[in-house]
């Protein structure tokens, strides 16, 4: 598990440009958003979670995508489930990996929205929990579906196809959260948003490796 | 008349008997025929072997069967919701409040149940499908995902025509509603994913996989949406339910789910036809032929 991890981490560390062109795609998606809606500073500010979380959606998408890219190619996927571990081994490495590479993107997108929509916060320590939490939601059935998808013709289609609708709870979450992070929490509903992300997490990282299993055999 | 289809339609027969005899003689003052069994019990046994019945007409293997269980279904299907409309639309007075619109509930409300119990199959396909490795559960999967995803469309159509004059606007963010909505597109992505797989044994796992993750997505769709928009209507239940409204709603519930599961055993029989012919081994090529002569 460890040493699929690390592999995992050693190939995005070597194209650490591909994260580069994908935070800068994210950080152009919150530029348009703010076109948009017009220069209205107060709205920008109370949408501004919305936003974010949006281009992360959509710069997660192609990090999900390219994650299978490599195995395609020489037929890598096979040769690594001729190895005397489990799938769910490659799986949960997988998704590990793209889960802390959403989180770093998801960091590296927080100061963009701080310049861009005026929307700052000093709570950075939930700030990152909900960005972990997060991103998780995103990166558990992602990945899976990107096993799926990285097989076929119309990858680039699919993928948000099948995603999109699965991390609607996910999404919703995490904006309520991040939004109540931002603009204040004066009736205490963060609790219960983090709790449904925990559980949205678990739910999915559990059922997520039992079926990985399936889906990659021969 | 098959043996097999015994069962079948004796619960069918049962749940009518529940449904609509016993509670239509009660109106007309003959008692008695209940049973002495609760009116609320009553309708739980006449949901439960009606839906029972027409599942079991589902197991009934597809291929080369014929077409007539499903035929015959679709025909109490028919009559049903013929029946029902005609008493929702033209017998069962207008309601206080809503007026005329108030009608479409006649079969907005059959139509979700069924929406969501065909996911539900769907659901029980996939799950029998990758633990039996049976192809005619892939087809079952295939025919009630389908027929599933257009109730969940006819639904949201209604939806839409009701919610229009009532509340002012096409769409409300009301948790029933975002959930069918995403239910939808979840079910129409794993629709597409079959399409762009060629090879069978690949789409089956995959869309059943899909099928289980998009499933179980639903009640946690439904409890996030309650919470992120607290503002959403006290739903019905019987009890508030007049009964000059419920034996149309009732008839349009048999008449909808008799259509759905008669829908879903024809389009599971063409599916698993479409299997037969992709799973068959390619036919021997001339030179082979010519050796084999």
């Amino acid at each position: 598990m460890i040493n699929a991890l690390r592999k995992e981490l050693l190939l995005q560390w070597r194209s650490r440009a591909q994260f580069m062109a994908v935070f800068v795609f994210g950080a152009s998606a919150l530029l348009l958003f703010s076109f948009a809606v017009g220069p209205n500073a107060e709205i920008l500010r109370q949408f501004s979670a919305g936003f974010m979380w949006l281009g992360l959606l959509l710069s997660s998408t192609l990090t999900l995508a390219e994650s299978f890219h490599a195995e395609m190619e020489n037929r890598a996927l096979e040769g690594m489930l001729l190895l005397p571990v489990s799938p769910r081994v490659i799986y949960y490495g997988k998704a590990l990996a793209n889960w802390l590479q959403l989180v770093l993107l998801g960091c590296a997108l927080v100061p963009v929205m701080v310049v861009l929509y005026d929307a700052g916060t000093t709570d950075l320590l939930r700030l990152l929990l909900v960005i972990a939490l997060g991103t998780a939601g995103l990166s558990a059935p992602g990945t899976l579906y990107a096993a799926m998808t990285s097989q076929l013709k119309s990858k680039q289609t699919l993928l948000p196809l099948l995603l999109f609708p699965l991390i609607v709870p996910a999404l919703l979450a995490s904006v309520k959260a991040t939004s109540l992070i931002v603009l204040g929490d004066p009736m205490e509903q963060l609790g219960p948003w983090i709790r449904l992300l925990a559980a949205f997490d678990a739910i999915y990282w559990s059922v997520c490796g039992l079926l990985f299993g399936r889906v990659v055999e021969e | 008349m098959n043996k097999r289809l015994l069962p079948g339609i004796v619960l069918l027969a049962v749940g009518a008997y529940f449904g609509f005899v016993v509670t239509l003689a009660a109106f007309s003052g003959i008692n008695g025929l209940g049973l002495g069994i609760k009116s609320g019990l009553q309708a739980t046994i006449a949901a439960l072997c009606a839906i029972l019945g027409a599942l079991y007409f589902l197991t009934i293997d597809d291929v080369g069967d014929s077409t007539k269980p499903a035929a015959w279904l679709a025909g109490a299907g028919i009559v049903c919701f013929s029946i029902g409309s005609y008493i929702g639309l033209f017998v069962a007075p207008p309601e206080e409040y809503m007026g005329d619109v108030q009608r479409i509930m006649y079969v907005h409300v059959p139509s979700a149940w069924c929406a969501l119990l065909a996911m539900t199959i769907a659901f029980a396909c996939a799950v029998l499908f990758l633990f039996r490795n049976d192809w005619k559960w892939d087809a079952r999967m295939e025919g009630s995902i389908e027929v599933g995803v257009v109730l969940a469309f006819l639904l949201c159509c209604q939806g839409a025509i009701w919610a229009k004059p009532t509340w002012g606007v096409w769409w409300d963010w009301d948790p029933r509603l975002t959930t069918t909505a995403v239910l939808l597109f979840a079910f129409l992505g794993i629709l597409a994913l079959r399409r762009f797989v060629d090879d069978p044994v690949k789409r089956g796992i995959w869309s059943a996989v899909a099928t289980i993750i998009a499933y179980i997505d639903v009640p946690i769709v439904y409890f996030s949406v309650r919470w992120w928009n607290s503002l959403h209507q006290q739903q019905s239940s019987p009890g508030t339910v007049s009964k000059q409204f419920w034996l149309p709603l009732r008839a349009n519930a048999f008449g909808i789910l008799f259509l759905m599961t008669a829908f879903i055993m024809l389009r599971a029989r063409i599916s698993a036809l479409r299997l037969k012919t992709e799973l068959a081994p390619p036919p021997l090529a001339e030179a082979q032929l010519g050796e084999a002569v």
